[in-house]
């Protein structure tokens, strides 16, 4: 038995993710955004959360995945790593489960056409349901967007 | 001369040092060799001494002296950081800090600290400093006190030593701990004054002989004696009887007794003044913050009438900057809430809302005058530095020159003051080598011997004028065109059309510099264009005049603060920017048919020249705005230093004070933009950096 984790599960597309709760700050619908110009076609623009200004990145577009229209469901995870404070836009977030960190596998090399070095692993919480746990350092590593961005430059 | 005003703040750094000392003693203890940090601890020390020797506090001076000569030794290179100093030195730091506290508390920062001092003293003799400091904390008050009535020697055993000593006698001072698991510790005490008494003469011990033979004691006793014997003799002869824990032996000569016993005297007053106060500082060494809050104000009114009825201090606190940002901010947001507020009461229209709100209003505005207070320094901080700078360069420049200092109470920004020094150091410098004359040329000139220079600081609106104003030769104009047309900076013919502030703005130009020797204080042709630049980074600007054979005037306009500026809210398409007013020159609407293409540059005709002319909608791409359809468009001139440049937007908005955020630490720099700030209506717009625009 290892120890238990709470994390909150979002969704993009039909995969299932999940954030340690801890690293999260709160979760909003969305909200207006200001367009940042000359900056990653994933980031969305800047979002005025209680008087603190946070860039929103697109997580579909960080992950290379197609991006979609917002819906009702539309939501903005506002997370905190490393003194940075970041909105991830997605699909869906509705549920906070406990998880043991036993269960968590080291991932695949791509799963829903994420890459693994994004991820910290992938657990199994039922026989249909697969979590995917975000790395979320590795997810907004800077120095790794500006060699992606000199390459699409 | 009244010391109240002053004593805050010799409080607030007295506090400082402290703390710096002991980081930096913590670090020497990592790396004990390292003598670049003995050399920073010693002058913080020094430092400390001074201030409160100004200050009158004798006991704060007196122990950094001692702490300053064991320093001193160890900078030298005669002593090596052990053990045994470390802890000596931070217990001395602990005994200032107490002090400290004493004289915050409104005591007079009086305490006994004749044992830390004896041990100082003992390690600048070269030796281990007795075993009584080395007890535990909860024994170190315990022997401390002991110690103090020990050395308080009267005027005939003090003669009785010193004779003594003339006549060739070794004199000691002796502490000796009897075992704690010890039975019968008279008896031991018994067995040592009985071996001692075979080989000299106790002169006085503590507690007294009929104490001791009482039992009347803890564990420890100490002695002066007289004998022929070395220091380690009598050590080892103590230690042989039996259940003696330790014995120390320091041996004393007539300065450190002389020492002993002055301090000792000026003890002895200090405990007839304010009988607690031995304890209060013990006490708030150790006691929890709860239990300090509880003493205090039972101590307070018994150290009033010692303190001579004298006022408290003016008590200031020292807060982290980043506590008054996130202030700041909360504020902001509240401000933002306000606006919004007046939005919908003005809707409503119901006159108890209304009246509420406008309340809110009034209060909030009185809020926001003492949230930016609260970060207001007065500009004397960087001032007070200048008088013996001037007077210094003078000298060197065989020069006479007064420096008077006008306004140095005005009042900046914290992040403003920290960054205006350097450029007020250049100004000065530049002022008194270049501006001021020798005094031949003086003389000549007809003027007074004495040239003076003039700093003034005063508030003006939004903003806040530094001059800086000599009396000196002034600005030549034709000398200044002339090296700039040598330059390439300038035609012949531009020369001409120029005014003389215009040539004179020309001395802030990278690589300017008239000054036809290069002397040591200024003149290399850095310098001024640094101060630009550093100034307009600050959101200020700086001017010229001067008059030749009169003087020059250098005057610094700085914004109040920086974390709140005027700007001109535009929109373009459907996104809204503000553009800060400070590097707007005017707004104005143009015919699209005044455009020109020139070398494939779009210039538009201004004031007798082109300037170029850019279109916000294709900087930032923005969407929803055809621009090249209308007829006519709205532009807002900008500048850069004297370079102007137009930039279309689709629609002004407004003037608006705005509350600068950034943007986040994940956004790489855009070029372009500044920051964000918060709307009325909560939306985020971003700052523009005209700057960026200009190359």
């Amino acid at each position: 038995m290892g120890q238990e984790l709470k994390v909150i599960v979002f969704k993009l597309g039909t995969e299932e993710y999940g954030i340690d709760v801890d690293k999260v700050e709160t979760i909003e619908r969305m909200l207006p955004i200001t367009r940042v110009p000359k900056t990653y076609s994933f980031v969305k623009g800047v979002v005025n959360l209680r008087g603190v200004v946070i860039p929103v990145i697109d997580l579909r577009g960080r992950f290379g995945l197609p991006e979609t229209e917002n819906t009702d469901q539309t939501r903005i995870i506002i997370v905190s790593v490393e003194d940075m404070q970041v909105g991830f836009i997605v699909d869906s977030a509705n549920d906070v489960i406990d998880l043991d960190t036993d269960l968590i596998d080291s991932p695949p090399e791509v799963v829903g056409g994420v890459k693994a070095k994004y991820l910290d692993g992938v657990a199994r919480i039922s026989e249909e349901r697969l979590l995917i746990m975000l790395n979320l350092s590795e997810v907004l590593n800077k120095s790794e967007i500006i060699q992606l961005e000199g390459l699409e430059g | 001369m009244d010391m109240n005003q002053y004593l805050s703040m010799f409080i607030d750094e007295a506090n400082d040092h402290l703390q710096a000392l002991n980081e930096n003693m913590l670090q020497l203890e990592s790396n004990p060799e390292d003598i670049a940090i003995v050399q920073v601890i010693f002058r913080s020390a020094h430092t400390l001494k001074g201030m409160a020797a100004t200050m009158g506090f004798e006991d704060l001076a007196s122990l950094t002296h001692q702490m300053e000569n064991v320093l001193d030794l160890v900078r030298n290179d005669k002593l090596k950081m052990q053990d045994f100093i470390f802890d000596t030195l931070f217990k001395s730091l602990d005994a200032l800090q107490s002090m400290v506290q004493d004289i915050v508390e409104g005591g007079d920062g009086k305490a006994d600290v004749t044992s830390i001092v004896d041990n100082l003293q003992a390690i600048v003799r070269g030796e281990k400093p007795g075993s009584s400091p080395s007890g535990g904390a909860a024994g170190a008050s315990a022997s401390q006190s002991q110690a103090k009535t020990a050395l308080e020697l009267d005027e005939f055993q003090q003669s009785v030593l010193e004779q003594s000593m003339n006549e060739g006698h070794k004199a000691h001072y002796i502490e000796v701990t009897v075992r704690e698991d010890c039975q019968l510790k008279a008896v031991r005490a018994y067995m040592v004054f009985d071996l001692l008494e075979r080989f000299g003469e106790v002169v006085k011990s503590y507690p007294t002989v009929q104490d001791i033979e009482q039992e009347k004691f803890e564990n420890s006793f100490s002695l002066y004696y007289i004998t022929q014997k070395d220091a380690a003799d009598l050590e080892s002869m103590i230690m042989n009887v039996s259940e003696i824990g330790a014995a120390s032996v320091m041996p004393l000569d007539k300065e450190s007794l002389q020492q002993l016993v002055s301090s000792a005297s000026s003890q002895a007053a200090a405990a007839v003044e304010t009988p607690e106060k031995p304890s209060a500082p013990a006490q708030d060494q150790t006691a929890a913050p709860a239990a300090a809050a509880s003493a205090a104000p039972k101590d307070a009114p018994a150290k009033k009438p010692a303190a001579g009825g004298a006022p408290a201090p003016s008590r200031t606190i020292r807060v982290d900057i980043e506590r008054l940002d996130v202030l700041m901010n909360l504020f902001s947001e509240l401000l933002i809430d306000r606006v919004r507020l007046e939005q919908l009461a003005g809707e409503i229209k119901r006159s108890e809302l209304t009246e509420a709100v406008e309340h809110m209003t009034r209060v909030s505005s009185d809020l926001q005058n003492v949230v930016l207070k609260l970060r207001m320094v007065p500009i004397d901080t960087v001032f007070n530095r200048f008088p013996r700078m001037v007077r210094d360069l003078a000298k060197s420049l065989n020069k006479k020159i007064d420096l008077v200092i006008t306004g140095a109470e005005t009042e900046l920004d914290r992040t403003v003051i920290d960054e205006i020094g350097d450029p007020l150091v250049h100004l000065l410098r530049n002022a008194v080598d270049h501006g001021v004359e020798t005094i031949e040329d003086r003389l000549a000139a007809g003027k007074q011997e004495t040239g003076t220079v003039q700093l003034k600081a005063f508030h003006s609106g939004n903003h806040v004028f530094i001059e800086i104003i000599d009396d000196g030769r002034g600005i030549d104009r034709s000398k200044v065109a002339a090296k700039a047309i040598k330059n390439g900076i300038l035609t012949e013919e531009q020369a001409k059309a120029m005014s003389d502030d215009d040539i004179a703005l020309l001395l802030f130009a990278p690589g300017f510099s008239t000054a036809e020797k290069i002397s040591d204080i200024s003149g290399r042709g850095v310098g001024l264009d640094v101060v630009k630049s550093k100034i307009e980074s600050l959101g200020g600007t700086v001017l010229v005049t001067s008059t030749l054979g009169q003087g020059s005037k250098f005057s610094v306009q700085l914004p109040l603060t920086l974390s709140i500026i005027s700007a001109m809210l535009i929109k373009t398409g459907d996104e809204k920017y503000a553009i800060p007013l400070s590097s707007i020159v005017e707004t104005g609407l143009i015919k699209r048919s005044q455009i020109r293409e020139v070398h494939g540059y779009k210039m538009i005709p201004y004031r007798n020249a082109n300037i170029p002319i850019l279109s916000l909608k294709n900087i930032f791409d923005i969407p929803g705005f055809d621009e090249e359809n209308e007829e006519e468009t709205e532009i807002v001139v900008i500048r850069k230093g004297d370079r102007l440049a137009a930039l279309t937007v689709e629609e002004f908005i407004g003037q608006s004070e705005i509350v600068i955020k950034n943007l986040g630490s994940y956004l790489p720099a855009v070029q372009g933009i500044s920051g964000g700030t918060i709307l009325g209506d909560g939306q985020v717009a971003l700052i523009i950096d005209p700057n960026a625009f200009i190359k």
